[in-house]
């Protein structure tokens, strides 16, 4: 087809004028999004009122290692539960799924391994082999969910509603009653605790690194929008959110690093060792935990997935809209299949972090996970009409549901009223979402 | 009927479609060359949009031979239709909302890197492109299509069915949701494709849209086609 008028598209990027500059228009001159932007100031807020009301002891580097550390779990499956959510599905097996892969894991390297072979259950591979066979079940049990939704048109609450109680009980029948442990020593690292962590050095290592990849996305997009000749970002802005984004890394870095280990195991790892301890004992800071450099990961790899894939942008598409998917020869099947998939391999990541982290698995494990799931996605920004939502939101979401729990464990209140306090601010969320998009227009 | 002698760029012949046991599209034929407008009018339920449905991948014929420049191919879904060089319009324009532009319009096609990774920039610089041609004065690039108007969106949908070098163009009721400018310019995109030799089905119920346009154009009742006009 001849290209007509073969002008080159003319953009000049609008001047911003600096007298009528507000809060809010600098937000949008800066190009970044207003929810997570929200999120953050909630996040702030809750951590300043919680710091005050327990006299700094909630913003103490031993308080807010532990709650990255709960976070993990919940935050993993939150990023699988934004793409389920956001192509008009639901998935209430997570918490179930959690359960039966963790029994499995448990069982794996505790007894049907050992058996089948005939040696003890410290052979170093067995856990090796226990994930990977605890990642293909989670996988397993995501396919036939996803399969029943998208091949059979079973709607996704009744799949799932069905897989909750069926991997339960499957659950409550590989357990027989019994608590499995003890697990693999090294398998425990996966879950955190004082020697789960992955140090000093490393720590600051991966700061650097991460820092480094976000100068480098910031410079390699501007440099591409500049050779398409499209609008930028003004410099300041660029400039704050390089600046923002460093600085929160490093700190976050800082504080895992400010974490010392507990007096009595740097003792032990002292005399393990032969050093002499100090007059003031032996300071080992604990640096960023496994089961958080595990949920970062996911994090950063499910980001790039749901925004830089053809897989993701296809999983928003049908979100937005379903028919126009399929009739632009999108195989909608396939693509909402492929999402209980990830769901179920993320569910079998968590199971690996939670078994690890409570060094046992239980047949109670992951009860009513799929709630604070599906809540840290929801007040993350997912929405339930679909087509909307975001992997770093469900993350915070997550981050922000435990740091109510933890904050009012601190002040000492009963279970029940954290209850109140996560549904209150849940519905509070999506309120105030739901008021400002409609103003927004 | 026509007195072209060339092979028409596509044929559909005998086309039957039904829903249960109703024949939406009953034994139609129907036909266009490069360079033609055929217009395609009828009240409502007479199977024009079934018809067309047929050649656009959307609802695959229960009986029939569609034609690509002669020879017969089968269309099982929107994918195969495309890789024919078959673009569709669609009433409902079938935009995913929530997504800017440039994925509207490289939806199911998208440019990638050589590492599989979406490239955006290299989408948003040939969807400016088109959209120069199309509708200058397009600026919303970056908003979700939800917030653009009519016209705008309109102007999304055409550019996607238009980019990709479609040989045949289907229009179904390509000016219902527009006002008098937009309409216009919807005409005058229409004339300028045909310039360009593509063949295009139009579906009106502006019976204006359609003697203005239409080098030919069929009438359908009830399934059936009931005559032709030049």
């Amino acid at each position: 087809m001849a290209d007509v008028s073969g002008a080159a598209p003319s953009v000049a990027p609008p001047a911003p004028t600096p007298a009528s500059r507000s809060v809010s228009s600098t937000i949008r001159s800066a190009e970044v999004d207003t929810r997570l932007l929200g999120m953050v100031t909630a996040l702030i807020v809750i951590w300043v009122i919680f710091g005050i009301g327990t006299d700094g002891k909630f913003l103490q580097p031993q308080n807010l290692w532990n709650l990255s550390v709960q976070t993990a779990s919940v935050a993993v499956m939150a990023t699988g539960m934004v793409l389920i959510i956001v192509s008009r599905n639901i998935d209430l097996s997570v918490g179930s799924m959690l359960g039966v892969v963790g029994m499995f894991i448990a069982l794996l390297q505790q007894e049907w391994i050992p058996k089948a072979w005939g040696f003890g259950y410290d052979v170093w591979w067995i856990w090796i082999v226990a994930v990977i066979g605890g990642l293909v079940l989670g996988g397993l049990i995501g396919l036939l969910q996803g399969s029943l939704v998208a091949y059979v048109g079973i709607p996704s609450f009744v799949v799932t509603l069905g897989g909750l109680l069926v991997w339960r009980a499957v659950t409550f029948m590989l357990a027989q009653g019994r608590t499995i442990s003890p697990l693999d020593p090294t398998f425990l690292l996966l879950g955190g605790g004082s020697r789960g962590a992955v140090g000093e050095m490393v720590s600051w290592a991966i700061g650097i690194a991460v820092s480094v990849a976000i100068l480098y996305a910031l410079i390699s997009n501007r440099r591409k929008r500049l050779k398409f000749g499209f609008p930028l970002r003004p410099r300041w802005a660029e400039a704050v959110i390089g600046i923002v984004g460093v600085g929160v890394v490093m700190g976050a870095v800082w504080v895992a690093n400010s974490y010392a280990w507990p007096k009595g195991l740097a003792t032990r790892y002292a005399q393990e060792q032969g050093i002499t301890e100090p007059p003031g004992g032996l300071i080992i800071p604990t640096g960023i935990a496994n089961p958080v450099l595990i949920a970062l990961a996911v994090a950063a790899i499910m980001t790039v997935l749901a925004t830089r894939r053809r897989f993701g942008r296809y999983v928003f598409a049908i979100g937005g809209n379903p028919e126009a998917a399929v009739l632009s020869g999108i195989n909608t099947r396939r693509v909402i299949m492929m999402t209980f998939v990830i769901m179920g391999v993320l569910a079998a990541v968590s199971a690996v972090i939670s078994t690890a982290r409570l060094q046992s698995a239980t047949s109670g494990a992951g009860v009513g996970a799929e709630l604070s799931v599906i809540a840290a996605a929801v007040i993350g920004g997912t929405s339930f009409s679909g087509g909307i939502g975001t992997i770093p939101g469900a993350v915070l979401g997550a981050l922000i549901i435990q740091s109510l729990v933890t904050g009012m464990q601190l002040l000492k209140f009963d279970n029940p009223s954290q209850d109140v306090a996560v549904g209150v601010v849940l519905v509070l969320a999506v309120g105030l979402d739901q008021v400002l998009r409609k103003r927004a227009g | 009927m026509s007195t072209d002698a060339r092979t028409p760029i596509v044929e559909m012949r005998d086309i039957r479609i039904s829903f249960g046991g109703v024949h939406a599209v009953d034994g139609v034929s129907v036909s266009v060359h490069a360079g033609e407008v055929l217009g395609l009018v009828g009240g409502n339920g007479a199977g024009k949009s079934t018809l067309m449905k047929a050649l656009s991948g959307a609802r695959p014929p229960d009986g029939g031979q569609i034609l690509v420049n002669g020879s017969p191919v089968s269309i099982n879904n929107p994918r195969d239709a495309k890789n024919h060089g078959i673009e569709t319009i669609y009433q409902t324009l079938a935009l995913a909302d929530n997504v800017d532009a440039a994925a509207n319009v490289f939806l199911g096609r998208e440019i990638v890197s050589r590492f599989g990774s979406l490239d955006d920039a290299a989408m948003e610089s040939a969807t400016r492109k088109v959209m120069a041609r199309l509708n200058p004065r397009f600026r919303n690039f970056k908003a979700p299509v939800k917030s653009l108007s009519g016209g705008q969106r309109q102007s999304v949908a055409i550019a996607r069915a238009v980019h990709f070098n479609a040989k045949v163009l289907i229009m179904d009721e390509p000016t219902a949701a527009l006002g008098p400018a937009e309409t216009a310019q919807v005409r005058d995109l229409v004339a300028q494709l045909k310039d360009e030799g593509i063949g295009i089905f139009l579906i009106s119920h502006d019976i204006h849209d359609v003697f203005d346009l239409a080098d030919r154009i069929t009438v359908m009742l009830q399934g059936r086609l009931v005559g032709t006009v030049n």
